[in-house]
């Protein structure tokens, strides 16, 4: 690939990069969250027409301007979300053989049911996956869907193979299990191209690396001699340093305990305390089970079971109405599904956890008042946005997200549990989210800051807990440890 | 983008925006202008009346359907609650005798039950709503059916023991389905359920579980108890609208709250493009009412058989639908 730029409403995505890899050969594609991995592979596998630039496969010109054109070149991709790519209630052999069964009928009106079980199961030996071809894909667990959608790839014509942070959601033995695979492609000379947040895995399958940053290509190298700190240092550009705001935390009694939290498998037995104007984080890679816990502290699933105290007393929380009641807030990760209401004004959005405060006599409530109080605090918060009408929809995730916040600021909480509060918010805003979490902090609230980015726990939180499969392993003093630490822990490990 | 072009495209942006929030006024006002010109009678007051009497009975169910649709859900029992109150109240009068304030509190009690089924299950099984109140309307019209046995009632109507029925229907009821009354009380329930959805919290509460179940959640709003709400305002009303129809034609007919269903459901849906809200409110709902039977009575008028009515009705819809879709998808 050369010189692709592609730019979306607002937005440069990628300027100019040049990209290229061989068969064979598993690459490594990095880079920060937005640098322009995943668009540079969505062009690559036809999802986008509009790009400038050339794409070359042999040495030839390949125009590739449609899913339809990558995949007669040969390129296949495995996107991260795999359930949007498989029919749940088809079996697995109709699932692999799907591209068959749409394409390849020719002029046949009937399904030769076990020829289509046949080839499936003979891929799947191929490539040693033990999931039988007539079982359901609803009875799969992530990470056999993953090998599926890869069988799915391997049937049809595959020469390079995108995998798009295939391990983010994987347990360490499925994704050894999912590296057998890639390696055993790669032996059959597939070029693998994989995406990772994940440094140290990459070491153990990829063979060249290139990082991206900001739409850009840093550098292209041979993994061997790119050591994981220069890696970093690559994907980060300018240090990190400054982001986060200087406290002086005057940390008082604890504020909010809970004890013995658990909910069916995906929370085992937690107990945790805050102190007031405390920050705590919680780290753990992706899966350890963070956000289950904010959602069982919140009351947010039915399954759950906890004891709270907040500020001495025990608080009911068996639905997040009698969490918030009792003083708590949720920041939730997926913002715009759970945190925010898209088609309605930033007003609305703004007061949805406090319209009591706002209502008088007969539930009636009062506009002005409303709308001064959001006005207030899209002030007090920065909100990039027109006036209190606009519709959520139209502001930036950045924005969106401070709206999140900002609604539970109007509620006035006692304890605040932030989860992925960053995620997919630009540079800008997260310094001011920073700065906020801060703020409430030297308020005397008490903070659970949630997660998987280990320099932001390190930069923001004073004591840091660290989950590992539903549990709390290890609880850290912030000053006295290091992400190594903090990483060690995440992996399971224990210090020897 | 060149500044030539950008300026075309939001004309037309321009253009699709005043239609999506007019057009539904302008179709209105057209097809007034259209009837009035090509009949003698169609503006003659006594027909005005006449068309509003024959919407409030649409409006007074479809307005307990919006409700319903508020808070995300799809009350599509309407028509057979509807039927249970029109049996239920005309039979306490004509079998039992009974004056007509029990008459009325027994049937809007009941039709409290029937809301209460409807979000029971709902909300406990976590059926999707249309599907769930799908099951129930059967389960209601069987109801009705089983309890007038299949057949009408009415004054003097012989029973089975075969003697005649001695109960009477008051007058006062009698009167709930003339005018002025049957057009004041859609207006009031019109005006009524405006000021809940839009000036109250509770009505906020319920838009916001329509837009985002989750985030509603999340927001700390008790989900449950409004949608729990809504399903009882939804049955009510269809009660009320049931109880209106018996008043109006002073019996209960078999299965008589049915065909109102559908016309409730598409007055509800084009109330949605109604002035641009985009989402169930009670005031496009009531403009949708009168819409669906401005179209009726102008073409009977016009000698347009009873029988193609439904093709008409389905066709506006059909647009409001278009209308309203098109511009979500921007």
């Amino acid at each position: 690939m050369k010189g692709i730029s592609i730019a979306f409403p607002g937005v440069q995505a990628l300027s100019d990069v040049d990209f290229h890899t061989e068969s064979g050969r598993a690459h490594a594609l990095i880079g920060a969250n937005g640098a322009g991995k995943s668009t540079l592979m969505k062009v690559l596998s036809g999802a986008y027409d509009h790009y400038t630039g050339e794409i070359e496969i042999d040495g030839k010109p390949a125009n590739i301007r449609s899913p339809r054109d990558a995949k007669t070149y040969g390129i296949q991709i495995v996107y991260q979300e795999v359930d949007t790519a498989l029919i749940p209630y088809l079996t697995v052999g109709e699932n692999i053989m799907i591209e068959h069964t749409i394409h390849g009928m020719k002029g046949k009106q009937f399904v030769n049911w076990r020829s289509i079980h046949r080839e499936a199961q003979a891929v799947l030996d191929r490539l040693k996956v033990k999931v039988p071809s007539k079982k359901l894909v609803q009875e799969l667990t992530l990470a056999e869907k993953q090998m599926v959608l890869i069988a799915r790839s391997v049937s049809l014509d595959c020469r390079f193979l995108v995998l798009d942070e295939p391990t983010a959601p994987l347990s360490r033995n499925e994704t050894e299990a999912l590296f057998e695979l890639v390696r055993l492609l790669k032996s059959q000379g597939v070029g693998i191209i994989f995406i990772s947040h994940r440094l140290p895995e990459l070491y153990e399958i990829c063979d060249d690396i290139t990082i991206m940053r900001d739409g850009r290509l840093v550098v292209r190298e041979e993994l061997a001699r790119l050591p994981q700190q220069a890696v970093v240092e690559h994907m980060l550009g300018a240090k990190l340093e400054g982001q986060f705001p200087h406290r002086t935390s005057r940390i008082g009694e604890i504020g909010f305990e809970a004890r013995n939290v658990f909910d069916e498998g995906k929370v085992n037995g937690v107990s945790l305390s805050v102190r007031k104007g405390e920050i705590v984080g919680l780290a753990g890679l992706v899966g350890a089970g963070k956000t289950e816990l904010c959602r069982a502290l919140f009351g947010a699933s039915e399954t759950a079971r906890s004891e709270l105290v907040l500020g001495g007393k025990r608080l009911r929380a068996r639905s997040p109405h009698e969490a918030a009641r009792g003083g708590m807030a949720l920041i939730p990760e997926e913002r715009r599904r759970e945190g925010i209401f898209v088609d309605e004004s930033v007003v609305l959005n703004m007061t949805a956890a406090s319209l009591a405060k706002y209502s008088g006599a007969g539930s009636w409530i009062k506009r002005k008042l409303e709308r001064f109080a959001s006005d207030q605090m899209i002030r007090e918060l920065g909100v990039k946005t027109p006036d209190g009408n606009a519709k959520v929809r139209n502001l930036s995730g950045g924005n969106q997200q401070k709206i999140a916040i900002g609604k539970w600021l109007l509620a006035d909480a006692d304890v605040y549990i932030f989860d992925e509060p960053t995620k997919g918010v630009d540079v800008g805003a997260k310094r001011d989210i920073y700065n906020l979490i801060a703020e409430l902090a030297s308020r005397g609230k008490c903070i659970l800051y949630a997660s998987s980015e280990m320099p932001e726990i390190m930069g923001i939180t004073d004591r840091i807990y660290v989950m590992y499969d539903g549990a709390i392993l290890k609880e850290l003093e912030t000053a006295r440890t290091s992400e190594e630490e903090i990483m060690l822990y995440s992996t399971g490990g224990v210090m020897s | 983008m060149s500044g030539a072009e950008s300026t075309r495209l939001s004309k037309n942006a321009g253009a699709v925006q005043f239609l999506y929030k007019y057009g539904t006024l302008i179709t209105i006002l057209l097809l007034i202008v259209f009837f009035g010109t090509m009949t003698d009678n169609f503006l003659n007051y006594s027909n005005i009346i006449n068309i509003l009497r024959s919407s409030s009975i649409v409006t007074i169910i479809a307005i307990g359907l919006t409700v319903s649709l508020a808070v995300g859900g799809f009350d599509l029992s309407v028509g057979s609650t509807a039927s249970i109150a029109n049996a239920l109240v005309i039979s306490l009068f004509v079998w039992h005798g009974q004056s007509i304030g029990v008459g009325l509190l027994v049937t809007v009690l009941f039709c409290l039950v029937v809301g209460l089924v409807n979000a029971f299950l709902v909300i406990n099984f976590k059926i999707q709503d249309m599907l769930m109140t799908l099951a129930t309307m059967f389960v209601f019209q069987g109801i009705a059916l089983t309890y007038t046995r299949g057949a009408s009632i009415s004054e003097n109507m012989i029973l089975p023991s075969g003697d005649f029925a001695t109960g009477a229907i008051p007058d006062a009821f009698g009167s709930l389905g003339k005018e002025p009354w049957i057009i004041i009380i859609m207006l009031v329930i019109v005006l009524l359920v405006h000021i809940f959805l839009t000036y109250t919290k509770h009505g906020r509460y319920m838009y916001m579980i329509g837009g985002n179940a989750e985030a509603a959640k999340l927001s700390g709003i008790a989900v449950s108890k409004y949608r729990l709400t809504a399903y009882l305002i939804s049955a009510v009303l269809a009660g009320i609208g049931g109880i209106i129809l018996g008043a109006r034609v002073e019996m209960a007919e078999v299965n008589a709250g049915s065909p109102y269903l559908m016309d409730a459901v598409a007055a509800a849906f084009i109330g949605y493009s109604v002035l641009g809200a985009g989402k169930p409110n009670a005031l496009g709902t009531l403009v949708g009412a009168i819409l669906i039977n401005i179209l009726s009575n102008g073409l009977v008028m016009m000698s347009v058989p009873y029988y193609a009515m439904d093709i008409v009705k389905g066709s506006v819809l059909a647009l409001a639908l278009a209308i309203t879709y098109i511009r979500s998808r921007r």
